[in-house]
């Protein structure tokens, strides 16, 4: 009987560790919360600013970009997925892979070859573990992401976009990751970055202000187009990255508070238990007592 | 004139706002030469040169910005500078 009860404070221990733990991590990350919103809030006046200015680009010339022409016959696309260095993160990962491979299958229905850019320890850890081959890949520092980070992945798709497709150049490049609705909720998201849809109505001119002013370029339009867009889609990408590493921390912070909450359960439940031994242990040694009190009488 | 107008100046980067404020003059380098521009100035998008940004404020002391790989917006006398990164040079 004792030893019942010695199994049942061991679990009790264990629950109250591993609570420490997960208690811990709940803080850190509603700390970083803060910090990796303070980053796309930071981060908004780049935005909006190269927003506009391709906007005003693209309303006032009539510049064909090869980066905004559809191509005719669209047959390879890529999909640039966004996840996490780190687990421990309830759904996070799951949800953005998942959307991803939705994403493929729809694609692959169009006729279209899929190829994959991974961000993130855990996407390329779910290729490598079901042999499927990626294009490229970037670990580490999805926490806190860098710019030149965000470069460096828009220089290697930009490449690849330009590239013809009969040199495996792609065609389409779409982008998966956690936007950061809130602290509760993150959604994954599916983004079409290449070919450009300019004019996304994110600055909509009419309504606050009365319309984009005449611009006069330097050097001239083309040149600036040439310039701005790639510029843009690494604001759109830095942008994927800072969402993606804001909602990682809240979807941590979450999951952590679920474990710890799950821990006070099975500590409460363990503790019924012990107690339930022990009372059953003396009950037994009572009358254990008393029956040989008996005995010893007769 | 008696009033001088001034300049909303802005110099973002990818991942902050380096500096903003109001401005009497901004000298920066384009991929074709130096534009300096004063308040009123036409409507400009233009590429950046690397290289230096000398904002020149109201009371006549000059902020040194570098900005490498940006391009540069006036309108309704609001000036943005635009870089990938940027930092103050004092």
């Amino acid at each position: 009987m004792g030893a019942q009860l010695r199994v049942y404070r061991q679990k009790i221990r264990t629950a109250q560790t591993t609570k420490k733990i997960t208690r811990a991590m709940e803080l850190i990350s509603a700390s970083r919360i803060q910090k990796a919103q303070q980053r796309v809030l930071a981060s908004a006046p780049y935005a909006r600013a190269v927003t506009r200015a391709v906007s005003a680009v693209a309303t006032y010339s009539n510049v064909h970009h090869l980066l905004t022409t559809e191509p005719e016959n669209p047959t390879r696309a890529a999909i640039v997925l966004f996840t996490s260095d780190r687990g421990l993160a309830g759904a996070f990962n799951a949800q953005v892979i998942r959307e991803a491979s939705e994403l493929r299958t729809r694609l692959e229905a169009d006729g279209k070859e899929v190829v994959h850019y991974l961000v993130g320890r855990k996407a390329v850890g779910y290729f490598a573990f079901r042999r499927r081959a990626s294009e490229r890949d970037w670990t580490g520092g999805t926490d806190n992401p860098e710019f030149g980070t965000a470069q460096e992945i828009a220089a290697a798709i930009v490449e690849k976009f330009i590239q013809p497709t009969e040199e495996g150049g792609v065609d389409e490049i779409h982008i998966v990751y956690n936007r950061f609705v809130s602290m509760l909720v993150q959604d994954p998201e599916t983004v079409r970055l290449l070919p450009l849809e300019v004019v996304e109505g994110v600055e909509d001119p009419g309504t606050e202000h009365v319309a984009l002013p005449l611009y006069e370029f330097e050097p001239d339009a083309d040149d600036v187009l040439d310039a701005l867009l790639p510029v843009y889609i690494e604001s759109r990408i830095f942008n994927a990255m800072l969402q993606s590493a804001a909602a990682k921390h809240a979807a941590t912070q979450k999951a952590m508070k679920s474990a710890s909450d799950n821990a006070d359960k099975l500590i409460k439940d363990y503790t019924r238990l012990a107690n339930n031994a022990r009372q059953s242990e003396i009950t037994q040694q009572i009358s254990e007592i008393v029956g040989g009190a008996d005995a010893l009488v007769k | 004139m008696a009033d001088v107008k001034s300049l909303a100046v802005s110099v973002v980067a990818a991942d902050h706002e380096v500096w903003s404020g109001e401005a009497r003059q901004v000298v920066a380098r384009t991929t074709i030469g130096e534009i300096g521009i004063l308040a009123g100035h036409e409507p400009v998008l233009g590429i950046l040169a690397s290289g230096q940004v000398r904002v020149t404020l109201l009371d006549g002391s000059v902020v040194t910005a570098s900005a490498d790989d940006g391009f540069l917006s006036v309108q309704n006398d609001t000036v943005t500078i635009v870089a990938g990164t940027a930092h103050l040079v004092s």
